[in-house]
Parts: C-alpha cells; structure tokens; sequence
C-alpha cells in the first residue's frame, strides 16, 4: 500500500478502548472476588492438601486467620486493588510466592506457544482457504473442507495424545513433552524450538479450521461478486483479481475472527500445555481457580481479560484498515 | 560339539548385543549420554508437585527428601536409623525428653555448617501459628525445644509420645538463610538449601525439578550425578514418555504398568503401602451406626475380589488401617468372605427381610448412602463393589460421587469412601482414625467411632515406650475392630513404577497414602551405582 496509515483515528481509538477497559477490569475482578467467594470450594482445604485431612481443626483455623480468607469480600477486594495499582500483586497461597513471580516466570512460555500457534494457524489457514475458496467443490475444497470439520470437533488434549503417539513414539523425531529435554536444565534456543514444534503444531491445527472456513467463504463469496467478476471481464490476470480484489474483501470477517479467536486459544492452550508438560500459565490458572487463591486468580484474570480487549482491539483496527468504509469508531 | 555349540552362543549373544546397541541408538528420545557406557543421569515420571520445597511448611516432613536430611531417617523396612543425628535419641524423664547429639561436620550446600542451631530452628518456626503449615498437628507432642551447644539439640514433649522418633525423621531447614525471609513465601519456599544428597539445580514448575549431586554429601557423593523428576499429571501421558525413551521410570496404574510386561529392559517394581481404602461407617446413622449391620458389612464384602478384579491383583485385602504383612497386625483378626455369616448375623439382630429383599427393623429400612470422590476412579470402583456385595446381604447403599466440599458437610451421617496410611508408627492412622475425642475434627474420626476399650488402648500404646505393652494396646484396638467395626476396610493398594533395568540399588520402602517426591523405587537413587553393561546381560 503506498498511502500512509491513518495513525491519528487508530491512536484515537486505542486511547477510547483504553478508557473503556478500566470499568471493565473492575468489574471483572470484583466479580472474580465474588465467584470465588461463591464457589464451594475451600481456600485453606487446597492449602493444605493432604496434609488438610489430617489436620486438627484448631490447625486449620489457624491458617484461615493467616491466610486472611476469613475477611469480608468487599475488603479483600480492596485490598488486593489497592496494592496492585502500587505494583504489588500479593502473594500466592497455592504457589507459597509472589504473584508477579509466578506470573513473571510463566507467562513468557504461554505467549510463546499461544503467538506460534496463532501465526500458524492464520497463515496456512488463509493459504488453505484462498485455494479451497478459489475453486469450491473442487479436489483441495473437498479434501481440506472435510478435514477441517473434522478438526473442529477434535478436542486439542486428544490431538495432543494422537501427536505424541505419532510423532514421539512412532517416528521417534520429537520430543514428547517439556521445554527443554527432561535431563538437561539449560534452556537452549534450539531446544525450546525443538519442544516447541509440537504443542504449538496441535495447538494451531485445533484452530485452523475457524480461519480456513471464514477466508474459503469470504473468498469464494468475493470472486462471485462484481467487482471481481468486472476485474475479470477487463482482462486482469487470476493472481491479480484474487490478491487485489478477493482477497481483501474476502479476508474482512477473518480479522473480526482473530479478536474473537483469543478466549478460545486461551482455552486451547491449557489443554495443551497440560498434555504436553508446558510450565506456561495455564497450569497455573486451573490450580488458582480451584484453590481459591484470590490473588493470583485475580491477577490471571485480569492478564485474560485484558489479551481479549486487546484481541477486539486489533481486530477492530485491522478491519479498519482493510476496509475503509469502516473507519475507527470503535 | 561343545566348543561350536559355545561359538554358536557367543555369536548369537554377540548379535544380540549388537541390536541392542543399534536399538539404543537409533532411539533418539533416549536420554542416555554415551550409549554402552554407564549412566550417572536418571529422568523419572511424577503425577504430583509439591507445592513448596520447605521443610518449615511441611515439605519433607516424613524424611526422606532429596534435599535435606533429617535428624533420622528410615530405611527400606521403615526401621529408623541415624542421619544428621549420631544415634538414636536418649529418651528420659519417663519418655518426656528426647536428646539429640548430632554429626560433625556437615554442611549445608551453600557452605555453611550445620549445627543445633538449625534444628532449633527448624521445629521452633513449625511450631510456631504464624508459619502457614497445615501438617503441625503432626508435632502436637512437642513443647519446647532447645540447644545445648552446638551439637546436641533436647526436645521436652507435654505427654510422653511413643513414635516421637519417627516425627523427628523430619527435614531440617538452615536458619541462616530461611530467618531473613518471609517463611511463608520467601525464595526459600522454591529455592532450598539443605544438607542432603541432591541440590536443586531447578524448578520448573508445571514441567519438572532438576538435581545434581551433593560432591560434598556428608554420607558419600551419590553416583547417579543427575537426576530429574518430571511432572507429569496424565498416566498415558507418563506411559508414552516412559517408552517413548524420554523417561527411565516413573509410577504408573496397574494396566498402563501391564503394558511394559514384555520390556526385558524395564523392571517393573511393586511397593508395599499402608494406603488404604475403607469404607466409613457413621455412628450418627441409624442403619450405619448399628453393630450388627457393621458386622455383617464387615464379613458380607468381598476383599480378594477387589484385590483381584478392581487392583487387578496389586494390592492385599485390608481389615483395619495395619496392612496383614506389618508386624503390628494382630494375627487372626482377619474376615473371611461370609454372606451365609453376615445374613445371619442382620437375622439374629431382628433386620428381616422386606418385600424388595431389601431388610428392613421398626419400619427403618436398611439403606444408607456412600459418598466417593468424583474422579477418582480408584474410588468409584470399590464403592460400587462394595455397594453390590452389601445389596446380596439386604442393605441397599446408595453410591454418590462428590468434591469433598460437597461431602464434608455429610461426613456425620453418611458413608464414606475414604483413603489414608502412613507408615512408620501404629499410632499415626489408629489414633486419628478411631479416638473418640477426635470425632468430627476436620478429617479425623470421619465415622464417629466412639469405644471406650479402643480409646485406653489407643492411649496406652501412645504413652509407653515398652514394646510388648505397645503390642498388647494395638492388638487390643484391632480385635475391637472386629466386634464392632466403625469401617470397612477394604484394601491396601499396591503403587507399581516400571524402571530402567540400568541400576544396582533400586528397592523399594513401605511407602504412605500419598505419593510424594521421595516415594517410589528412587527413594535411595543416592546409593544407586550404574549397572556395568556388556554381552554378558541377559
């Protein structure tokens, strides 16, 4: 494109979504506070594991007052706002440290994996679906069409296992699982990629499907259009109707997709990195939800909240800048 | 004839030998460094994390850490030894004191020595409320404890507490280090300094926990140099890595363990427990509270059937939390599978049958419900065994999968599945399984058992140190057991690992309920030296 890119209405519109994301952080934090306050579950019984069922009551009073999970809701809540606007977001009871080094160790992994696997997923889903779409019902179509309906029923801890059993165990060409190989403690560039290759691999085909049908439609749906079929009829060459034309109209409903794909490939990648011993943060996530622990349950919910503004928001001004005809209201 | 028949074998050995090597070789997850020579690394595969590494909060509380000692320690047939401590401990002043004297010359691995001071320490900061340590009801014996010196440590317990000992098995943290930190969420807590065989080289947490061997281990540097624990929840998952190469043991469910069967590389290992499964029987119900329908119950249920169908034969039938095998099983307290006994029994007690087989006594009929953990298969199976073989005695059970959120609130009144042991000491699950004092607090005493000849009993075998007073107080609870059952005990479960056959030394110890870091045939990976390996294997 040789026009600059309107970076005046696109900061506009990220300072309004700004502004907008802060009543919404509050309000999802307190209403974190108030499940978790709901939940049946006990905070000091997930502290204490299986110690917990040997503990004299007296024992487990104790650690409630410690814990300091026998306080009203509201300030709790308060509390653990007020410290995390200075930069302190509390201690894990789960995870006996810091949230912000639980977090800080974890959360690099998580992103990692989650952008490979996205990046992955877009492209060869819009490869895919540019050829599926060019010529629907044709051999490609068919074939990738009925595979990606397949996917989109498989659950990702079962492509998981089914990638493990191929890949680890009949081929022997990778690793099973880890970051790294289980007996060394480096963590080399080399053996990340290595390990990376496949919980990445299954968390990005578990969302290929959703790209490949939206572009296969937007693109198919494009070339029936008039402007396509005016493109044609002045003598322009395929490659140059499907790029120019196609795709770019074409691709509009996948940028909407990718915003709303990141509640999704947080789900997904929970499920991969359990499958595929991963130390990113889902494992993380699941234990605070089911240990109660208010701080770091908190803080993760925030971190998902704000990856799916941020999501909306990107998609919001990619189509913005796909098709002006939308602009950046917001 | 000989000598080619000689030839012959060597060749074929030599062959064989050949495809061994080019099958190692071949198998790039293999994690061995040179293949043919010995192996001084070991990965294997855990399904737990702990969720800290200090001692203060609870982490190697039962001895055996990796990372730290103890004052004493168990060996294989759970028979405490000297670690930190030279000896055994003087008891005086009728079983109120116990005197330490401890080693010389030991280190912390970060230089530092070890001295009286750290122990002090170490139980001072257990002992004390605002340490968040959920196990301390474990040292409800202790009072105080103090240091003479620099090498003698003295404990004064409030009531004399026969298995004192084995409590002091417990990990010992270094005060220099641990006193400038928060206890409860200091580095610390994932970055332990202690005097055992290992040193935590990392953690990675979701992923695994990596040692290497204390060079200046005061009891000898261990030869596997590295070791790796890798946490891995999923069984399958374990499974495929083990053979996969990735692993070189791990602990595995008895069909995922018969899988390996076939591996002469592999060996798989069986470890006796205490972990047992019964089912509880409330006091406040009236159906479950009865003696008789507890008696009946108790001979009615079919143990070897679950040992042989449910554990697919890895585990023994179980009559109380002591394990038939344990010296402290009163022999002869065992129940045979008795239905004709059991029917008699509920007969003679006035439960007659009603019209749906189902017996019934005054207008109440002979139904209770049995709550199981949801999820845990284990579990689900033999409740629902249990609930089938009471049904053929009249009593309808009704099974229930729940969180225990759900079935604490129930524990007064309804049934049970539950699980525990410890090994070491009768006194551990006896005293908190049935002491009537007990009923109702937290998890202890689930059933509300209430007998007063158990109770003395189980205060006499606490209080005295003397052997044969002990062993009359134990048998006496147990032959109790069998009058009037609070529980069902149903079996104790074997727990099964598959281990590279690469190693002298694995064994395997009496290992608890839960399985930690330190259980499983590595609890000694210390003393395991590399097996030599050559044609000669067969």
């Amino acid at each position: 494109m040789s026009h600059s890119l309107p970076w005046g209405a696109m900061a506009r519109m990220t300072g309004r979504r700004a502004l907008a994301a802060v009543p919404v952080l509050l309000a999802v934090t307190l209403a974190v506070f108030a499940v978790a306050e709901a939940s049946p579950f006990d905070p000091v019984k997930a502290y204490a594991g299986t110690a917990g069922l040997t503990a004299s009551q007296e024992n487990l009073d104790q650690l409630r007052a410690n814990l300091g999970v026998d306080r009203p809701l509201l300030t709790r809540w308060w509390e653990w706002l007020t410290s995390a606007l200075t930069g302190d977001l509390g201690d894990s009871a789960v995870m006996r440290r810091p949230v912000a080094e639980v977090i800080g160790e974890r959360l690099g992994w998580s992103v990692l994996l989650a952008v490979t696997a996205f990046l992955m997923a877009i492209a060869l889903g819009t490869l895919l679906g540019v050829l599926a779409g060019r010529r629907r019902g044709g051999l490609i179509d068919r074939a990738v069409s009925s595979v990606a309906y397949t996917l989109e029923a498989a659950p990702a801890f079962w492509l998981g296992l089914l990638a493990i059993w191929f890949f680890a165990l009949k081929l022997g060409a990778l690793p099973a699982g880890g970051l790294t190989d289980t007996a060394s403690d480096t963590v080399t560039f080399d053996q990340v990629a290595r390990h990376l290759v496949l919980p990445a691999l299954v968390l990005g085909i578990s969302q290929l499907p959703w790209f490949f049908l939206y572009v296969r439609q937007g693109v198919g749906d494009a070339l029936d259009e008039d402007p396509v079929r005016g493109a044609r009829a002045r003598g322009l060459r395929e490659p140059t109707v499907l790029t120019g034309h196609a795709l770019r109209s074409g691709m509009l409903p996948m940028l909407t997709l990718i915003g709303s794909r990141v509640p999704e490939l947080i789900t997904g990648a929970l499920l991969v990195e359990t499958v595929f011993s991963w130390p990113g943060i889902a494992a993380a996530t699941v234990q605070a939800a089911t240990s109660v622990d208010f701080p770091l349950l908190a803080a993760l919910t925030v971190l998902a909240t704000a990856a799916v503004l941020l999501g909306n928001l990107l998609s919001d001004l990619l189509y913005g800048l796909a098709d002006p005809r939308v602009g950046f209201d917001g | 004839m000989t000598a080619r028949f000689l030839r012959g074998t060597a060749a074929a050995t030599l062959a064989g030998a050949v495809a061994l090597t080019a099958a190692a070789c071949s198998n790039p997850g293999s994690t061995a460094g040179a293949s043919g020579g010995p192996k001084d690394s070991a990965v294997v595969g855990i399904a737990y994390e702990p969720e800290t590494l200090s001692p203060l909060l609870g982490y190697g509380k039962d001895g055996n850490s990796k990372i730290f000692d103890g004052l004493l320690a168990f060996d294989a047939d759970m028979k405490l030894r000297p670690a930190l401590a030279t000896e055994l401990p003087h008891i005086g002043d009728g079983g109120l004191t116990y005197t330490y004297t401890l080693r010389d010359g030991v280190t912390f691995s970060d230089g530092a020595p070890f001295t009286a001071k750290d122990v002090v320490f170490t139980y001072r900061t257990i002992l004390d409320p605002k340490t968040n340590n959920a196990s301390r009801t474990e040292l409800d014996a202790l009072k105080s404890v103090e240091a003479v010196g620099d090498d003698t440590v003295v404990f004064h317990l409030k009531y004399p507490y026969a298995p004192f000992a084995e409590r002091t098995v417990h990990a010992i943290a270094p005060e220099h280090v641990v006193a400038k930190q928060d206890v409860n969420t200091g580095a610390f807590t994932t970055e332990p300094i202690g005097t055992g065989p290992y040193v935590l080289t990392g953690w990675s947490k979701g992923e695994k926990l990596s040692f290497k061997a204390n060079p200046t281990y005061w009891n000898g540097a261990p030869a596997v140099k590295k070791f790796t624990m890798a946490i891995i929840k999923d069984d399958d998952v374990r499974a495929t890595r083990l053979r996969a190469g990735d692993l070189d043991g791990a602990v595995l469910p008895p069909n995922l363990a018969a899988g390996f069967k076939g591996d002469k590389a592999k060996k798989t290992w069986r470890a006796k427990t205490y972990d047992y499964r019964t089912v509880t029987l409330p006091t406040h119900h009236k159906v479950s509270g009865d003696t008789a329908v507890r008696r009946a119950l108790d001979i009615a249920v079919d143990r070897q059937a679950m040992v042989d169908k449910i554990l697919e034969g890895a585990g023994k039938p179980a009559y109380g939390p002591v394990p038939t095998d344990s010296p402290w099983f009163a022999k002869g307290t065992e129940r045979r599978h008795d239905l004709a006994g059991a029917q008699k029994i509920l007969d003679e007690a006035g439960w007659k049958p009603g019209p749906d087989g189902i017996r019934v006594k005054n207008g109440v009929r002979a139904a209770f419900p049995l709550w199981y953990l949801s999820g845990d298969k284990l579990r689900q199976d033999h409740a629902l065994a249990y609930v089938s073989d009471a049904k053929k005695a009249g009593i309808d059970i009704t099974a229930q999968a729940g969180t225990w959120e759900v079935i604490e609130p129930r524990m007064k009144t309804d049934a049970v599945l539950a699980g525990g042991g410890a090994p070491g000491d009768p006194d551990f699950d006896q005293y908190l399984l049935l002491t009537s004092s007990l009923a109702g607090d937290g998890f202890n005493n689930m059933a509300w058992y209430d007998n007063k000849a158990v109770d003395r009993a189980l205060q006499d075998g606490r209080r005295t140190n003397d052997l044969t007073k002990r062993r009359a107080a134990y048998d006496t609870v147990q032959r109790e057991l069998v009058k009037n059952p609070g529980y069902t005990f149903l079996t104790h479960i074997d727990h099964l690992y598959v281990v590279n056959d690469a190693w002298d030394g694995p064994s395997t110890q009496t290992e608890p309920h839960d399985h930690g870091l330190a259980s499983g045939p590595w609890w000694n990976v210390e003393t395991w030296k590399p097996k030599s390996t050559g044609a000669t294997k067969k």
